[in-house]
């Protein structure tokens, strides 16, 4: 079945490292989206003539342009052109939080704009101060709303770093090849086991994850 | 008797259209206050001047001694004074009854936390909504909601409790619940101004009536005379549209 080639050697860290890679790439990206997001979000409900039109821009270019074509753009793009000499990781990171912040700056504006305004009325209605309304009545459901989609982008980005192996960067995906590269002669079936065990490493991280996110929208629904 | 509210030549203005003028209303303390008039006529926005909600163009609101303005420093307590119950449902959907009941005596007014809760179980059982005291809003009926609703603003102990058409988004067969909190309210001696179509909840709850139109108090009186025997064309014509 070709899993014997994971015990061979260092065969299982070396995967296990790849996958750190992918989580290492999505987890940084998810980070500065969601500072980045929040700010963009924040700016796209004040409803600025201007600022709308260039969000609206971002967010449809993020819509359209598939990631991979960005990854090449970044990292190809600003090595040849521009002559810099960026890290391949530092490409991914990226391209993930210029996706990821568009993302997040949509929720956010939405959370924003969906809080009826009789919930700030009523909230000062009681006697709150501006600061105390934001505090316990506005921000609360703000998090509610955010949290569960958010958590939902970091899966996707999980799943999404197997691209960056095509500007060069070993990850789990990547090892896995190599793994199988190395073992054609000796075990030439190694492909289906390696294969199910990235898919397992894909599950174990993305799984808990996305049970979190669904627990945690069934628990705040409104 | 006491004054709690006085409303002083009040006027309302937004842009280019006036909503209200020379608006006059004292509200003496156990007073209840029905307010009725077509739809649109300023009924809403009056009672938002009333805790700083809206601002004012002119004249000015005294509530319990002190001047209603929400530029004011201590507009926090002056709000405290006047509880506001509203049409559509308002509670805050990812608290707890419990939770929406406390918030603000318990971050506002800084009381005892126990105390409070007692407080509020009290008052939840009297509207008979004890056992959902840790459901959460979604979890409610129209008709609990606002019972709720009225609650929250009670445990803040106003002087005076502003309610806007508090039965208008309820199913029909939920009405009547809300309306006994209400009616047993006056019983004890709440001062109160209600706003609302139901005619005859009006005629049995209210001190004193009155009828707005145009931007103006058209007429005003107690119950009796203003069902029975209104004075003016317009007060006839719009209780003509309520057949009770
Ligand atoms: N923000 C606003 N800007 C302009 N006009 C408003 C605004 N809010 C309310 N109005 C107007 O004020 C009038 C009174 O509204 P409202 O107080 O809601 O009436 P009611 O409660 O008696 O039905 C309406 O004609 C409405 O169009
Ligand atoms: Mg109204």
């Amino acid at each position: 079945m070709g899993f014997e080639v994971l015990l061979k050697g260092n065969n299982m860290v070396r995967l296990l490292a790849g996958l750190a890679v992918s989580l290492r790439i999505s987890l940084v990206s998810v980070a500065i989206s969601i500072v980045l997001g929040v700010i963009l979000g924040i700016l796209m409900a004040l409803k600025n003539p201007i600022i709308t039109v260039i969000s609206r821009v971002y967010l449809e270019i993020v819509r359209i342009m598939p990631q991979m074509v960005l990854l090449f753009l970044v990292y190809f793009g600003t090595t040849k052109a521009m002559g810099i000499n960026l890290e391949a990781e530092t490409a991914a990171v990226i391209v993930f939080s210029f996706w990821g912040t568009a993302e997040m700056a949509d929720l956010v504006r939405g959370a924003l704009l969906n809080i009826p305004a009789i919930q700030y009325e009523s909230s000062i209605s009681l006697g709150l101060n501006k600061l105390q309304t934001y505090r316990y009545v506005i921000v609360p459901q703000i998090i509610r709303r955010m949290i569960p989609l958010s958590i939902n982008l970091i899966t996707r980005m999980i799943k999404t770093t197997s691209l960056v192996m095509m500007i060069g960067i070993v990850e789990v995906l990547k090892v896995g090849q190599q793994i199988i590269e190395a073992n054609r002669k000796a075990s030439p079936g190694a492909a289906f086991g390696v294969f199910l065990i990235i898919f397992l490493l894909y599950f174990i991280a993305c799984w808990p994850i996305s049970m979190l996110s669904r627990y945690l929208e069934k628990r705040w629904e409104n | 008797m006491e004054e709690i509210l006085k409303v002083n030549n009040v006027c309302k203005r937004y842009e280019d259209i006036t909503v209200f003028e020379n608006m006059n209303l004292t509200v003496k303390k156990g007073e209840v206050v029905v307010i009725v008039g077509p739809s649109g006529c300023g009924k809403s926005t009056f009672l938002r001047c009333l805790n700083a909600l809206e601002d004012i163009q002119d004249g000015e609101i005294l509530l319990d001694g002190e001047k209603v303005d929400a530029a004011s420093k201590n507009i926090g307590s002056i709000r405290e004074k006047a509880g506001m119950v509203f049409q559509s449902y308002d509670l805050f959907p990812h608290l707890t009854v419990l939770q929406n009941l406390m918030l603000a005596p318990v971050k506002v007014k800084k009381r005892d936390k126990k105390e409070v809760e007692a407080e509020a179980l009290t008052l939840l059982e009297r509207v008979g909504l004890l056992t959902k005291k840790d459901s959460f809003p979604r979890q409610l009926s129209g008709g609990q909601k606002q019972r709720v609703a009225i609650v929250r603003a009670l445990i803040m102990h106003p002087e005076i409790l502003l309610l806007d058409e508090i039965t208008a988004a309820l199913d029909p067969e939920m009405v009547r619940e809300v309306l006994d909190v209400v009616l047993s309210l006056a019983k004890e001696g709440r001062t109160m101004i209600i706003v609302t179509h139901e005619m005859q909840f009006a005629r049995a709850v209210a001190d004193r009536m009155v009828f707005i139109d145009n931007g103006r108090i058209v007429e005003e009186g107690n119950p009796e005379e203003f069902f029975d025997n209104p004075k003016t064309d317009r007060l006839k014509q719009f209780l003509q549209t309520f057949s009770y």
